[in-house]
């Protein structure tokens, strides 16, 4: 039943790539935000690249994907164009929800992406309602839900986890477990901290992972997905990771020292996994120098592509808000 | 159901058992659709309007939920985002509270935000309103709150055919919708004609036509608009009556028809007076019609206090003929 990871260089090197893709997007976000092309709310994903990239690579096309305001990383790994993205904070007509959702609420019909969600537990019933969908329409598709570990402490949370077991719902939760909600560290919000305990209250078998590792949350996350479409029955996947930037562009990080984020970023999980490759041989400079360059390219082709988008027209900004007709 | 359309004939149903006959023909012309909620299932609904479906369309379409209204809500968002149809109960208004989150945030919001890429087409019913003698937090009217929200259609079948015809059209419409149905109403009886099949759901109603005074109403409240109606036509006072039947988008075109012909009016809501959809009704008219008018706009709501179990408390607070009558009598002959 297993599924082994494919420990093939090419596979290697893909997910490599795909967390230094995040990585760098995250990065021109900020260079964006600084110059005032992107505005509002802006959560970043560093340090937490192993996660939505070990995951995702373990779905397939058919597979749902829900997730939070923190979300860019889920959208890359899905598959969703940089570009498009890119747009979308920066309010432009060719971004992926024409410029009405920003950076926290990417959808994307076409790779079954059902957003971004800026309610903290809000998503979580949404998997239910597309997992019970898919079910019901006898799709043997798995819906990925993912959240923070902020959202275990909202009744949302609850109220999902029993009913995902009580109707056998094929839904993966996975748990982005940072260890703080904003200021809030997970040992002052959490009278157990011990999350995969929670699920097990619900009957939902579970498993904590490495979240630094992007093998281990891959070859957990596939296990993972394979046993949740054979058994059509929940699982909870809870990562263990580290946001090292602030919560959002306005915090002080007055809740935790430089030290500490400093002993995380050496476990960050791609200079892990670099090390890693380069300490067995798995990878030559040329190659790692190739995939830095192509990712810098793609990031300025979609900084390029954002640029050249136009906005919506005012006189379009009704459009939606009722439908006309269902889009299939 | 299979009368011929060439024979109309009439039958004599409850207002309960035309809901429940909408939701049957639902499920049978459409596999889409499903319903879920509390106690809907084996115990037959709160107000035993699902009483019987169950046994004939089974658990995978008659889904009985455990109390968890933001979950199952945020599962109908959910599942009308990838292919559904379903309609979902929420047992009353006052719970609805709980599941807020899910009606504002995820489905009025996503189809816009998301660019259109995704329609929520959710049905969600729940009763409302008072009169049953179940105190406060079973006998709010907040319809006029939901109407508020962009993106959502709400619904207030007031009679036995909007009760049996209203789904079809909710079920049709691409976006959230809402319906609300009054508690007082359920045991209603009315004779139903079998060659209505359809009805809008776009439009307000004259009940009864009239050129003195503009009796605007929805909901549990147009009975009583009815029966004061008739009472002022004993004095010879000719009053219209209004159903709104749809509180959001408003028939904004039949209520300034009427006051315009009528010019004045009396706006009788359930809900509470401030910020309520009655202040809404009256801004439009005062914004399009004022110069219409010949007397200065009057209201029939409720009380503003939580609404108290005691009998005659509660008939003190909530709409009733008898200050209808008095409402519309003081702007046509003011003493
Ligand atoms: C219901 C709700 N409450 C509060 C907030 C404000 N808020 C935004 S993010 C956040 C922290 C959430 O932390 P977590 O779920 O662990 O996710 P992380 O930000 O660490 O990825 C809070 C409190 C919100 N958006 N929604």
């Amino acid at each position: 039943m297993t599924s082994k990871v494919h420990l093939d260089h090419a596979h290697l090197l893909h997910l490599l790539k795909a967390m230094i893709r995040i990585r760098r997007f995250e990065a021109k976000c900020v260079e964006l935000y600084q110059a005032q092309e992107i505005l509002g709310f802006l959560h970043l994903y560093d340090g937490e690249e192993a996660v939505s990239v070990g995951v995702i690579e373990a779905l397939t096309p058919q597979d749902a994907i829900i997730a939070t305001y923190r979300e860019h990383g889920q959208a890359l790994a899905r598959g969703v164009d940089p570009g498009c993205l890119m747009a979308e904070m920066m309010g432009k007509l060719n971004g992926c929800c024409r410029g009405r959702g920003g950076s926290m609420h990417f959808f994307d019909r076409s790779h079954r992406f059902y957003g971004g969600n800026a309610i903290v537990g809000g998503g979580l019933p949404l998997a239910l309602g597309v997992a019970l969908a898919d079910k019901m329409q006898g799709r043997s598709s798995v819906t990925a839900c993912f959240f923070g570990e902020g959202a275990v402490d909202e009744g949302e949370f609850h109220e999902t986890l029993n009913l995902a077991k009580l109707w056998r719902l094929p839904i993966l939760f996975v748990c982005e477990n940072n260890r703080y909600s904003m200021g809030m560290a997970v040992e002052r919000a959490e009278a157990d901290i011990d999350f995969v305990h929670k699920a097990s209250g619900y009957r939902i078998a579970g498993e904590k992972v490495d979240g630094m590792d992007v093998v281990a949350v891959e070859s957990a996350a596939k296990n993972a997905v394979d046993r949740v479409r054979s058994d059509s029955e929940p699982y909870f996947l809870e990562c263990q990771t580290y946001r090292f930037r602030a919560h959002s562009m306005f915090d002080a990080q007055l809740y935790r020292s430089k030290d500490e984020v400093e002993e995380w970023r050496k476990k960050g999980p791609i200079l892990r996994f670099r090390t890693w490759l380069e300490a067995n041989r798995l990878i030559k400079a040329e190659e790692l120098s190739t995939i830095e360059e192509a990712v810098e390219k793609e990031i300025a082709a979609a900084v390029a592509f954002a640029a050249a988008g136009g906005l919506e027209p005012v006189s379009e900004i009704d459009r939606f808000v009722t439908m006309e007709a269902i889009p299939s | 159901m299979s009368a011929p359309q060439t024979n109309p004939t009439a039958t004599r149903i409850t207002y309960r058992e035309a809901c429940k006959q909408a939701l049957r023909e639902a499920l049978l012309a459409d596999s889409r659709v499903f319903l879920m909620g509390e106690d809907i299932g084996r115990y037959g609904g709160c107000y035993a309007v699902t009483k019987g479906l169950l046994k004939e369309f089974g658990e995978e379409r008659i889904r009985d939920t455990p109390l968890s209204e933001s979950a199952f809500v945020g599962a109908g968002v959910g599942a009308a985002m990838a292919g559904m149809r379903p309609i979902v109960e929420i047992m009353t208004v006052n719970f609805s509270l709980l599941a807020l989150d899910q009606i504002l945030n995820n489905a009025v919001t996503i189809p816009h935000m998301s660019g259109g890429q995704f329609a929520i087409p959710l049905v969600i019913r729940m009763a409302t309103g008072g009169g049953r003698r179940v105190a406060a937090q079973h006998s709010r009217s907040l319809e006029g709150w939901y109407a508020h929200i962009p993106g959502l259609r709400i619904l207030t079948p007031a009679t036995v055919e909007d009760a049996r015809f209203m789904l079809k059209g909710a079920l049709a419409d691409p976006n959230p919708v809402i319906i609300f149905e009054h508690v007082m109403l359920y045991n209603m009886e009315s004779d139903l004609s079998s060659d209505v099949t359809e009805v809008d759901i776009a439009r307000a109603m004259t009940h009864r036509p009239g050129r003195d005074v503009s009796l605007i109403t929805y909901g549990g409240s147009l009975s009583k608009a009815l029966q004061a109606a008739d009472a002022l036509a004993a004095d010879g006072i000719e009053a219209e009556v209004i159903d709104l039947r749809v509180l959001r988008p408003l028939d904004t075109k039949a209520i300034l028809e009427s006051v315009s012909k009528t010019r004045r009016c009396v706006i009788i809501d359930e809900g509470w007076r401030s910020g309520s959809i009655s202040a809404e009704i009256g801004m439009r008219i005062v914004e399009e019609a004022f110069f219409e008018l010949d007397a200065p706009l009057r209201r029939v709501c409720s009380r503003e206090v939580p609404i108290p179990y005691a009998a005659h408390l509660e008939d003190a607070c909530l709409p009733q003929t008898a200050t209808i009558v008095a409402a519309a009598r003081e702007l046509v002959r003011p003493t």
